[in-house]
């Protein structure tokens, strides 16, 4: 398979339409949090009344058509071979969990993978809409769209006072996780990152890099969701969460800004120097790989660099992880081995572009 | 404000632990989060849980000065539907089943509170099929405080049209209850 077609299949077609504030924002994420009424919660739950659950969702919802996702499907991770959930993880359309620990566990899928529904992973059921770009109100919208769906078959665990019932006591009331990722480079790079997150975690928001991987963002990529899930509308939380991305937004446009004016020279002496060690090097950790990549993105988005284009950051977190690395190898790799198609994957990517504008 | 455990990166987890009365404030990296949550056999990804519990763990017995000699027994609450005890809930930091919060509602109010910023109740959507009549109620309260707005605002031709409708809303309710 050439590297065009791979990429192709590999990334969810939701991410290649271009989302809102795209330059800093790169996904939107919503998740509500469901059970169904009078069976355990996944946890407790024995085994076959976790196979009827995914059962009855099969039976009703998988090869259905809906007006906003049209074909979803459904896969069972037992059905899944290891490297394809591993894969699943990657795109973020599953959770580790799922993927390692859930019995009976499966996953409604549609087709632009915009929308993937969890069953019995921590609760029985988590409703997931991605979108690219700033579209939390979108997300949010289609995520209820979704829930409404379901609940049409499902008799939900809910309760007057306490909201939907969840597994865990940090996601009862709503059960929503709003989430957003950003790319904040410049913030990082000016020192004002460190004044931020104190401030953004008081205002009940979390602030994670990606994968939660230590405290040190990998690639410059933060994630910042609410923290509290009870005693307000599902409108209202997405409304802070929004109107605080909304201000890193203003304040990352204005770094950059600042640092264009101020360190030309020293941003595209970074940005270059990050591009020539992505387009040259032999291997390369995944730790260094997003990195660069965060420079280059950078250099895009503040016009440096003008022949690569914007999504490669996007499309590059994505096919450098282990899943994907063996997905296009064809085999199990060792970590020299990955290291080295790592370097050779993004090589050929980049590659791919100048080919694109000659 | 920075991680007690590490005391290098800033602490994202901030909570407050009682222990026989005792107030302890905790303030806690993702990284030392992870850590801590590591020690729990088969829950390596659920980090959250552990912290949690330490939250959730709090001896809510009197304090010595208030007690009258005889010691104080915990409750031994359990849940009538899964048999989780609340000590297990404590310690896993999660509810078996939806009947979990009935049966250990006695104790959840201080938790909700500490995890959702004073919180106890929910103020979110309520699902259409199964909450129809709290939907509907729901429904009239809103357009009530609407109603009132209007009103205020010396609106009284929409006012008149919601007024309207707060009365047939009210109607199919009762027609509902009758039926
Ligand atoms: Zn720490
Ligand atoms: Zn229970």
């Amino acid at each position: 398979m050439s590297l065009q077609q791979f990429i192709s299949q590999a990334i969810s077609p939701w991410m290649k339409k271009e989302g809102p504030n795209s330059d800093i924002v790169l996904s939107s994420r919503v998740r509500l949090a469901r059970n169904i009424q009078n069976v355990p919660f996944p946890m407790l739950a024995a085994t076959e009344e976790l196979s009827a659950l995914s059962d009855k969702i099969n039976t009703h919802y998988s090869r259905q058509s809906h007006h906003r996702f049209g074909t979803i499907e459904l896969l069972k991770t037992e059905d899944m071979k290891q490297n394809e959930k591993r894969v699943l993880v990657e795109k973020h359309l599953i959770s580790p969990a799922l993927s390692d620990e859930s019995r009976a566990g499966a996953v409604l899928l549609s087709e632009d993978e915009s929308l993937s529904v969890m069953i019995n992973e921590e609760d029985h059921i988590r409703i997931q809409c991605l979108l690219s770009g700033f579209q939390l109100t979108e997300a949010l919208k289609l995520a209820n769209e979704v829930d409404d769906w379901l609940e049409d078959k499902l008799d939900f665990a809910f309760d007057e006072k306490r909201g939907y019932l969840t597994s865990c006591p940090t996601n009862v009331g709503t059960g929503l996780r709003a989430s957003v990722m950003m790319h904040l480079p410049a913030l990082v790079i000016t020192r004002q990152m460190n004044r931020i997150l104190p401030a953004v975690n008081q205002l009940g928001l979390v602030v994670r890099g990606i994968y939660g991987e230590g405290s040190e963002a990998q690639g410059n990529l933060f994630q910042i969701s609410n923290q509290i899930t009870l005693g307000k509308t599902e409108e209202d939380i997405v409304q802070d969460l929004q109107s605080v991305v909304l201000q890193l937004i203003q304040q990352e446009r204005a770094a950059r800004k600042t640092l264009m004016e101020q360190s030309r020279i020293q941003m595209e002496d970074r940005v270059y120097r990050s591009y020539g060690v992505l387009a040259y090097s032999r291997t390369m950790e995944s730790k260094e790989a997003t990195k660069r990549l965060s420079d280059v993105r950078l250099g895009i988005d503040m016009g440096i660099i003008k022949d690569v284009s914007a999504n490669i950051l996007n499309e590059l977190m994505i096919l450098i992880q282990p899943g994907f690395l063996q997905q296009y190898a064809g085999e199990v790799l060792s970590p020299e081995q990955r290291d080295h198609r790592r370097a050779m994957l993004i090589r050929d990517r980049l590659h791919l572009e100048t080919k694109k504008n000659n | 404000m920075l991680c007690q455990e590490c005391k290098e990166r800033q602490a994202t987890l901030h909570f407050t632990k009682i222990i026989n009365g005792e107030k302890t404030e905790i303030h806690i990296c993702d990284v030392c989060a992870k850590e801590k949550g590591e020690h729990i056999p088969g829950s390596k990804s659920f980090s959250i849980h552990q912290l949690l519990s330490g939250l959730l763990d709090f001896d809510q017995t009197v304090s010595p000065v208030h007690s009258t000699g005889h010691t104080p027994s915990r409750e031994a609450l359990s849940c009538p539907s899964c048999s989780m005890t609340y000590e297990k809930f404590a310690k896993v930091g999660r509810f078996g089943c939806a009947e979990c919060y009935k049966a250990f509602q006695s104790k959840l109010d201080p938790i909700f509170k500490r995890i959702h910023s004073g919180n106890v109740v929910h103020g979110g959507k309520v699902p259409k099929r199964i909450g129809q009549d709290l939907h509907l109620h729901k429904e009239i309260e809103k357009l009530k405080q609407e109603l009132k707005v209007l009103i205020a605002k010396e609106e009284f031709e929409q006012a008149a049209e919601l007024r309207d409708r707060i009365r047939s809303l009210e109607k199919s309710l009762a027609e509902k209850k009758e039926g």
